[in-house]
């Protein structure tokens, strides 16, 4: 196999093993084709298992015959390992090296892993858009499922089933979808059955310098709206931003093509900037000098909570549209699947108390951001280590989790999860041995074969043992809107994922372990309270027979 | 009375600085105590009291369209803004709330006129809550090397002090008045904390007459005493909060600092906390910071950084973890001072006490901390909080900020402190509110000449009689991370800015659920599971017992049924679990049964009544009432809240 050639050094002995806030390790260091595993001989001590997939970035450094690779990973987590040689190390390091920058994607680890455990339901087959629209059909029937998109040549990165309004043939479609930066025409995202207002999203409109038009695109849009009623469109971009996409062929609506539609211009930053706020964000949370002016001036530096602030602002006003103003949304940047996607999603947790289960947030990433077509592939191939020039990388869908995080941490009691299911979302989406985040769009997935090669990540979130750890224990089913605070005060960083391994959480774990006791505690008790009374209840109407004679 | 010169104004309209868009319309009483507000229209919730002495600043604000802004700035962070329909009656109001609010004498006060139904025998109860004898003699006081000096009885070597200082019994009066001479204010060397286990002590006093070269064989002497009381170490520290630029001044105004040569067996420290005005100047700055209306991110982050005041905390924090470290780890004795000793020393000895003793974690404990270093080693309430008119610059924070670092401690040890962030809140309202007679004055002996124990009523027992507001549900005292040295980390990011101190009153600002108050409604309906389940086991005993009673009977007098039958009735009924609670009447029992079914429905409904906050959430009605810490109520804003308090409203974009 092709892996063997790339491992110069299978092997070395006698290896340390340092990580924050753990003891030291020694063992002996193995490469195989998808992993670098350190084991000690000693049975307590747990071993590490890293997937290359997981490596950012290594440097290397020599003293005498000692070498060390310090291993930068892409869950924000920083190892060193020492190694005695400096022949091994270097092997070692170029072995990971080439290893964890594999071009292709078959060659990816979720195509080699078997699982370990039985696969009850297949996570590949859990959300089916034929599913999701069964329930849109129960609540209105002014939409339809169609099959414009089959084959995937009019937009690449769109399913191959898409929602539209009922009235809207397939030709119109078309039409409109050469309208569209990418083919993306404007589709259903939400539907709100409290007053059927509806979300829509879609790319940007190729108006051009000359302000081209296009009629089909115009009715699409204005079917979505009842007679009379007025619609938002929310352009993720800043006004100048848009004029300046006219010359390079795209643009916005214009006003007088669109005179049912009210047109808002937000600020949400383009993927390269926020590649840039993630990298500065985890170099101020690793820097160790105690200084306090250096802290608060870097994470200011990272404008990392401004664009978590912009985001979630943008994604309130369009649940505020929809569900306060009663009317319908489209929303659009430029490609349509970042800074959009971000917004129709977060806007829905707002909205629908359904995305906030485990399973209805898993139905919201499979439809907002996998069919959708953000490109995961692209936008999570580095993470903030990454050294090399950047290419289309993107912390687009770790904003989305931080955003969510912050609307947990408002609502502490709507969410049927908790923390964990959102920083192990995080994870997956770098690096997994599920092939849920392989590939950019449901086409490539398709010719990848995924669902035939690969397990889905669903497959085993939704085990009962691993739902476990995800489930919030403080969950309330609240049927309500969510109205988030936007203020910067109230906006705070996401410890659990950039100071993950910078502190010791051991007494926030255990703060954890006694909320859960507490509450575990409680409800044992009303079970006994409730036998009992019942078993009461019983002697007391089998005593009475018993008293007449 | 002679200072209000409009007790009335109607048609005041109300705008709470967080949600200023919507006012609500009313009437605005002066009284000799309270500013108040009363809301036209609705039932409840719309009284809002403001005390006097809370009160900071007035200002009056130009003239809008709507009439004469009037603006109530609040010790406790709380602003509030009318506006007054004339501009005679906003003036009136303006100089009667101006002068209210800056109290010349003590008598002033509304603690002095504060008066709760209770009788004598109860107001001296309150006094005699807290018992620093007792707190002395858990530590281990008096013992074979430390015990009371009488020295200081009538307050005639330092009147800053308390009347009862403890000193190594091997001191003699002579060294004691000797060293005080050579001290600021005569505050000498004295016990703070003892620590049993190892016998290491935490001394305080304020700064010696240095100078230049001068020095003091008796202070020399007193060093030397307390560092032999602790017989584990051959030397001890002295740590010199303040930056050593400061001290190194203080020299030429003939005070200073230690010299290692002087003293045997010292190792000398400088911690660089900073002096009481750049603390001042901090907490303005970062008080606009935490007021700024919807402010960006950068704003935000760029505002609290060029505060400083995290730094502040964090170089507090620090000097407490190295002297607790000492006494700890080392087991070396420590002697803590800054210029006068009553500001940076009390907080850094009350900081490095809650590191070190699990019990200044619970909420006695910490009240009792409070009344040790900081009300008896005469921190200076009066000044620092300014609760009469007089030296704006001696105005300080200082209290503020240890019961920061304890918050900050809290952050990271969620299962170490037995109360919660709201028993902080509440300290720090009612040190500022003046409600009670704790706070008053700058000394014990000031409080003692103006009789506030006979005149007013003690805080403590108000707040432990309302303790289960203030517990923490996750405190675990047995678990290993809490037993004994609390490590906190030090690091900037662990530093976090205190949103539900400086943000109290912008509701819309905070969670909108609280994770805190559901596990305490958890933890009480625990606490009435065990109860009726207690009640239900003994009843299945009885009922038991009874069954075996009843087959029985029916066994052996199967032929004289009729009189026999009834029997077993009559015990039943005698043997209704009713008894088991005390042989209380039946309607009690009934009434118990139903109140813990009630409250079981309570919570089952937890949704519905959490529904019935959430569509505060939704609607964003703002009840303000839930947050006063049950000093003031407020009243409910109808205002319809953006969920983003940018402009970014669809009206508006």
């Amino acid at each position: 196999m092709e892996f063997a050639e790339l491992i110069k050094t299978p092997r070395v002995d006698g290896v340390v093993l340092h990580r924050p806030f753990m003891p030291t390790v020694e063992g002996t260091l193995c490469l195989t084709g998808h992993h670098l595993i350190l084991s000690s001989r000693q049975d307590t001590t747990e071993e590490l298992w890293l997937l290359h997939a997981n490596i950012d970035s290594t440097e290397k450094r020599f003293v005498g015959s000692l070498g060390t690779i310090i291993v930068k990973c892409k869950d924000l987590r920083v190892i060193q390992l020492d190694i005695p040689g400096m022949e091994e190390c270097l092997n070692i390091a170029s072995s990971i090296e080439a290893l964890s920058t594999l071009d292709s994607v078959s060659l990816m680890y979720p195509f080699f892993y078997r699982p370990l455990f039985e696969v009850i339901e297949d996570g590949w087959q859990s959300f089916v858009p034929e599913e999701s629209f069964k329930d849109l059909e129960s609540m209105t029937d002014e939409w339809r499922l169609s099959e414009v998109n089959k084959d995937f040549s009019l937009c690449p990165s769109y399913p191959s089933l898409l929602t539209v309004p009922k009235d809207i043939d397939d030709e119109s479609l078309c039409k409109a979808a050469s309208f569209r930066h990418g083919g993306r025409f404007p589709v259903l995202s939400y539907y709100h059955k409290k007053n059927a207002m509806v979300m829509m999203r879609a790319a940007q409109p190729l108006t051009g310098t000359n302000g081209r038009r296009c009629k089909e695109d115009e009715k699409l849009i204005n079917a979505t709206l009842c007679a009379g009623k007025r619609g938002y469109i929310i352009d993720t971009r800043t006004i100048a931003v848009a004029q300046q996409a006219k010359a390079r062929g795209g643009g916005f609506e214009q006003e007088a093509n669109y005179p049912q539609w009210r047109r808002i211009h937000k600020a949400i930053e383009r993927s390269n900037v926020l590649q840039d706020s993630l990298i500065k964000l985890v170099e101020a949370c690793n820097d160790q000098s105690h200084s306090m002016d250096r802290w608060l001036s870097k994470l200011e530096a990272s404008n990392w909570q401004s664009n978590v602030k912009e985001i979630l602002t943008t994604a309130c006003l369009a649940a505020q549209c929809i569900d306060r103003e009663g009317a319908s949304v489209l929303v659009h940047g430029t490609e349509g699947t970042d800074s959009t996607l971000q917004v129709t999603s977060l806007a829905q947790i707002i909205l629908d108390p359904a995305c906030r289960t485990i399973r209805g947030f898993e139905a919201l990433i499979e439809r907002e951001w996998l069919q959708a077509g953000h490109p995961f592939q692209q936008r999570c191939a580095q993470s903030a280590y990454s050294n090399g020039k950047p290419r289309s990388e993107a912390p687009v869908f770790l904003l989305f989790l931080d955003c969510v995080w912050q609307i947990l941490r408002q609502f502490p009691c709507s969410f049927q999860f908790n923390e964990n299911l959102l920083i192990m979302l995080f994870e997956h989406a770098y690096a997994s041995q599920f092939g849920t985040f392989l590939g950019n769009c449901v086409a490539e997935r398709g010719k990848l074969q995924l669902s035939q090669k690969t397990v889905s990540l669903w497959s085993w979130v939704n085990r009962p043992q691993e739902l476990e750890r995800f489930l919030n224990p403080l969950y309330e089913p609240n049927n309500l809107v969510i109205w988030p605070s936007v203020a910067p005060q109230s906006l705070l960083l996401w410890e659990g994922v950039f100071l993950r391994w910078n502190r010791s959480t051991k007494c926030l774990d255990e703060a954890y372990q006694e909320m859960v006791h507490i509450i575990e505690y409680n409800k044992e008790l009303q079970n006994k309270v409730n036998s009992l009374r019942r078993q009461l209840a019983q002697l007391e109407t089998e005593d009475s027979p018993l008293q007449t004679p | 009375m002679e200072h209000i010169r409009m007790p009335k104004v109607e048609n005041v309209r109300l705008l709470v600085r967080s949600s200023s868009r919507r006012t609500q319309v009313g009437t605005l009483y002066l009284t000799a105590t309270h500013t108040i507000f009363v809301g036209k229209g609705s039932e409840d919730r719309n009284e809002l009291w403001v005390l006097h002495s809370l009160v900071c600043n007035v200002v009056k604000h130009k003239a809008s369209q709507s009439g004469y802004p009037l603006l109530i700035i609040c010790k406790n962070f709380q602003v509030i803004q009318f506006i007054i329909p004339q501009e005679s009656d906003c003036h009136d109001v303006y100089i009667s709330l101006s002068r209210l609010s800056r109290p010349e004498k003590y008598e002033e006060l509304y603690c002095f006129s504060f008066n709760p139904s209770v009788d004598k025998a109860e107001r001296e109860h309150s006094w005699d809550f807290l018992d620093l004898k007792a707190e002395y003699s858990r530590m281990g006081l008096p013992n074979k090397l430390w015990h009371v000096t009488p020295i200081n009885r009538e307050y005639r070597v330092c009147d800053t002090y308390p009347a009862d200082l403890f000193v190594p019994k091997s001191v003699t009066l002579p060294v004691i008045v000797g060293s005080s001479k050579f001290r600021s204010r005569g505050r000498f060397p004295t016990l703070s904390y003892y620590c049993k286990e190892n016998h290491t002590t935490i001394c305080r006093s304020s700064q010696p007459l240095s100078g230049f070269s001068a020095r003091c064989l008796e202070d020399e002497q007193m060093l030397q005493a307390i560092m032999k009381s602790n017989p584990g170490s051959r030397f001890m520290y002295v740590v010199d909060t303040r930056p050593k630029l400061n001290a190194m001044a203080n020299r030429a105004a003939g005070k200073g600092y230690e010299n290692e040569d002087n003293y045997c067996n010292i190792k000398f420290q400088f911690i660089g906390i900073e002096n009481i005005h750049v603390m001042r100047n901090s907490q303005q700055k970062l008080i606009e910071v935490s007021a700024l209306r919807s402010p960006s991110m950068g704003e935000f982050l760029t505002g609290l950084e060029n505060s400083d005041w995290l730094r502040h905390i964090k170089s507090i924090m620090e000097a407490g973890l190295f002297i607790s470290k000492a006494v700890a780890e080392e087991g070396v004795s420590v002697l803590v001072h800054c210029s006068d000793g009553w500001d940076r020393t009390a907080q850094v000895c009350s900081v490095a006490s809650v590191l070190l003793d699990p019990y200044y974690r619970t909420l006695k404990g910490l009240m009792v901390l409070i009344e040790k270093d900081w009300v008896s080693f005469g921190h200076m309430f009066s000044h620092r909080c300014g609760h009469l008119i007089g030296e704006a610059k001696e105005v300080s924070p200082v209290i503020d900020q240890f019961l920061e670092c304890v918050w900050q401690l809290m952050e990271q040890f969620p299962c170490a402190f037995e109360y919660n962030e709201k028993f902080l809140i509440s300290i720090h309202n009612h040190i500022y509110s003046c409600h009670y007679g704790n706070f008053i004055c700058n000394s014990q002996k000031e409080r003692k000449d103006l009789c506030i124990k006979e005149k007013t009523h003690s805080m403590w027992l108000h707040l432990w009689e309302k303790k289960l507001d203030f517990m923490n549900p996750l405190f675990k005292p047995d678990q290993s991370q809490n037993q004994g040295l609390l490590r906190p980390s030090t690091a900037p990011y662990c530093f976090k800015y205190w949103r539900r101190l400086y943000n109290r009153f912008d509701r819309e600002l905070h969670p909108r659920q609280s994770e805190l108050d559901c596990l305490m409604t958890v933890k009480e309906e625990t606490q009435q599971l065990e109860e009726e389940l207690a009640l239900y086991e003994q009843k299945m005993a009885v009922l038991d017992k009874e069954r075996a009673k009843t087959l029985y009977m029916q066994k052996g007098v199967l032929d004289s049924k009729q009189a026999l039958w009834s029997l077993p009735l009559d015990t039943s009924l005698a043997n209704t679990p009713q008894d088991y609670i005390g042989g209380a009447p039946n309607v009690f029992t009934l009434q118990q049964g139903e109140r813990e079914r009630a409250e079981l429905c309570l919570f089952g409904d937890q949704t519905k009544s959490s529904d019935a906050d959430n569509s505060d959430q939704e609607s964003g009605v703002a009840d303000f009432s839930s947050h006063s810490s049950g000093e003031e109520s407020l009243p409910s804003e109808d205002s319809v809240k953006d969920p983003d308090s940018d402009e970014t409203g669809p009206n508006r974009a």
